[in-house]
């Protein structure tokens, strides 16, 4: 128990950085070949659809398996136990309504952003402005999670204390400077290369401490998890739900929001037009199901063998937290070369989302709101990716900002809150558009609007944000709604909002051709965008 | 590759599409497949979230050793959707995609 004295200082911080820079280092010239065939607006938003359904579906784990789901369901398995678990099985079931509603359909409809898809049959300019305020806004949320994280494991791996703000934020500014890099020299290319480069190195990583761990315990897991229960002062409770949702319609509020989310979010849906057809779509989906549930399988047996090796009460004092649990097992285990190797692949995850997230906010931005509501689709491809290459700088810049100032705070939330907002505003307004043939624009924008808004409105006046001990504006409390999770209420709103939404526009004319093209376009893959280059 | 212009007594290629009998035939297979089986995983999933909200006695009730019922329908949900994941594989492959090739090929012939 030596870990409990030395308060976090575990390892060697010249090993965690050069392991993190070999990583850096090999990415950057993988992704700097990549660019050399970086030619058109394809290439640039969607790799010249030349990935295939295997290397995508790596990728997409790699672009879903973020910091948040891989130190901190471990770590919230590792103190809490049950409920850590159940988190991870909402963000794999959430992967059957990609595979069996959306990804097929919106590979073969869209080309380049959700907004394609749902400004299909629609008047464009308001749909897709629509469609571009709720990408940017879901990526921001996810972004400033993934940044303000970067700050906890900094603390941890770099030995850079919390007191230490300046310290903390030049790193967070290397971080985002590292990933604006990948993005502005690799586009999606690039990117989609850091992504699965690091989706493996993370599940062979896991796959070996899990290995580990459960040879400690003869690979008996009812053993591993007599030793967690032992070791944690909450004893055999950590084997049963409760421990950490105590609210119950706000955990199946979470819940919800959770499975409805993941299908919704904007930077998952952009990896479907990095592949040359339906079918590799699908591909996609099915290796990332196998991809995430498998890790998720080995995030179960970690956090407990966390809690059994390492213990609960270390693991909450140290610096970074709950957070913490997978480095320190890490550490416990193979010492400092294996800490610097999973600090390593932290590291590369928050690179790897982040600049995924990146590439998405921009391509919605220089897509559906530059060419085609500033411009109304009169520009040239050229000008389309410049707008989009400055737009990933700007929001690059916001990320480290953003990043800096979320540092310390509590915005766990905000995670949740993506995926609530993804759920409410995206989801519905996909589906209907894709299975609902009377659904018009005016149907689109309530349900896109309202359901941002319906999720934005009830978080700010949530527990989440004040009048509770875990808020994020400590000593005020103007919260009225008693969730800290909006989705139960906000994705129904918005599901019905789309449909009085059409009621109120049903003068609007029906585009009959369109409604056609659209349907047997997204059946079938006629018409759709090919694996040439097509700008 | 867009033939939305071209029209002729039917109206659009896609608008004849979407009225003859065959596609009408693989939207009926694809919809009479989706919709059920996402009705089915999600109240599955609701299932599981309302018996760790509702009944964490009957999730902690040990099946062997330290493995407890709620640990069980947990991996259970696990195995629901690789199951489901690979069922849906084989619909897809045996029954959509041939009928979606051949009227793609109809389109893209004609265009």
């Amino acid at each position: 128990m030596q870990l409990a004295q030395t308060q976090g200082t575990v390892g060697s911080v010249g090993l965690n950085i050069g392991i993190f820079a070999v990583f850096v280092l090999l990415t950057l010239v993988v992704v700097y070949r990549a660019s050399r065939s970086n030619r058109t607006a394809s290439d640039y938003y969607a790799a010249g659809r030349s990935f295939s359904g295997s290397q995508n579906g790596i990728a997409i784990s790699g672009d879903y398996l973020s910091a948040a789901s891989f130190l901190g369901i471990a770590g919230a398995i590792a103190v809490y136990g049950y409920d850590g678990f159940l988190y991870s099985i909402g963000f794999l079931v959430a992967w059957l309504v990609a595979l069996l509603l959306v990804a097929e359909l919106l590979r073969n409809t869209g080309k380049f952003t959700m907004g394609d898809v749902l400004s299909f049959r629609m008047k464009q300019r308001p749909v897709r402005a629509a469609a571009a305020t709720s990408t940017l806004v879901v990526s921001f949320f996810y972004l400033i999670a993934q940044m303000a994280g970067a700050g906890g494991l900094i603390a941890l791996l770099l030995q850079i204390p919390n007191s230490n703000k300046l310290g903390q934020s030049i790193v967070i500014a290397v971080v985002g400077l590292v990933m604006i890099a990948y993005v502005l020299v690799g586009g999606m290319k690039g990117t989609t290369w850091v992504q699965i480069i690091k989706a493996a190195l993370l599940v062979v990583g896991a796959f070996v401490m899990t290995f580990w761990v459960l040879g400690k315990y003869g690979l008996n897991f009812s053993a591993l998890l007599g030793g967690a229960v032992e070791k944690s002062s909450k004893g055999e409770a950590l084997l049963a739900p409760g421990l950490q949702y105590k609210n119950k319609i706000d955990f199946i509020s979470l819940g919800i929001a959770l499975v409805l989310g993941t299908a919704g979010l904007p930077h998952i849906l952009m990896r479907f037009y990095t592949v040359p057809t339906a079918k590799e779509a699908r591909k996609s989906v099915v290796w990332a199901i196998w991809l995430i549930g498998i890790f998720y399988l080995f995030t179960l047996v970690l956090g407990y063998g966390a809690a059994a090796l390492v213990g609960p009460d270390v693991i909450t004092k140290a610096p970074g937290g709950v957070n913490s649990a997978a480095p320190l097992l890490a550490f416990q285990l193979g010492g400092e070369v294996l800490l610097g190797l999973i600090s390593a692949i932290a590291f590369a995850t928050i690179l790897a989302v982040v600049a995924g997230l990146t590439i998405t906010a921009s391509a919605s931005f220089a897509h559906d709101v530059y060419a085609n509501v500033v411009k109304r689709g009169q520009t040239t491809p050229g000008a389309e990716v410049r707008v989009a290459r400055r737009t990933a700088l700007i929001i690059g810049i916001v990320a480290i900002a953003g990043g800096i100032l979320a540092n310390g705070q509590n915005v766990a939330f905000l995670v949740a809150l993506a995926f609530a907002v993804a759920a409410s505003a995206n989801l519905p307004t996909i589906l209907y558009s894709l299975f609902w043939k009377r659904f018009n624009t005016m149907g689109a924008l309530w349900s896109i609007y309202g359901g941002l808004a319906v999720c934005l409105v009830l978080i700010v006046f949530s527990p989440a944000v004040s009048g509770s001990e875990t808020a994020m504006i400590k000593g005020a409390d103007f919260a009225w709604f008693p969730l800290s999770n909006p989705g139960i209420v906000s994705i129904p709103v918005s599901f019905l909002l789309g449909v009085i939404g059409t009621f109120v526009g049903r003068r609007e004319r029906f585009n009959s051709e369109k409604y056609a093209e659209m349907e047997v376009r997204s059946l079938t893959g006629a018409g759709s965008e090919k694996a040439t280059v097509d700008a | 590759m867009s033939t939305t212009g071209e029209r002729s007594a039917g109206g659009t290629i896609y608008q004849q599409v979407q009225a003859s009998p065959e596609f009408g035939d693989l939207r009926r297979r694809l919809r009479r497949f989706v919709f059920p089986m996402s009705a089915l995983f999600l109240i599955w999933y609701l299932v599981y979230v309302l018996l760790a909200s509702y009944a964490p006695d009957f999730m902690a009730i040990r099946l062997s050793g330290n493995f407890t019922v709620g640990l069980l329908i947990g991996l259970l949900q696990f195995v629901s959707t690789f199951l489901i994941t690979t069922l849906y594989v084989r619909f897809a492959d045996r029954t959509l995609d041939p009928a979606a090739e051949r009227i793609r090929h109809e389109i893209e012939g004609e265009a």
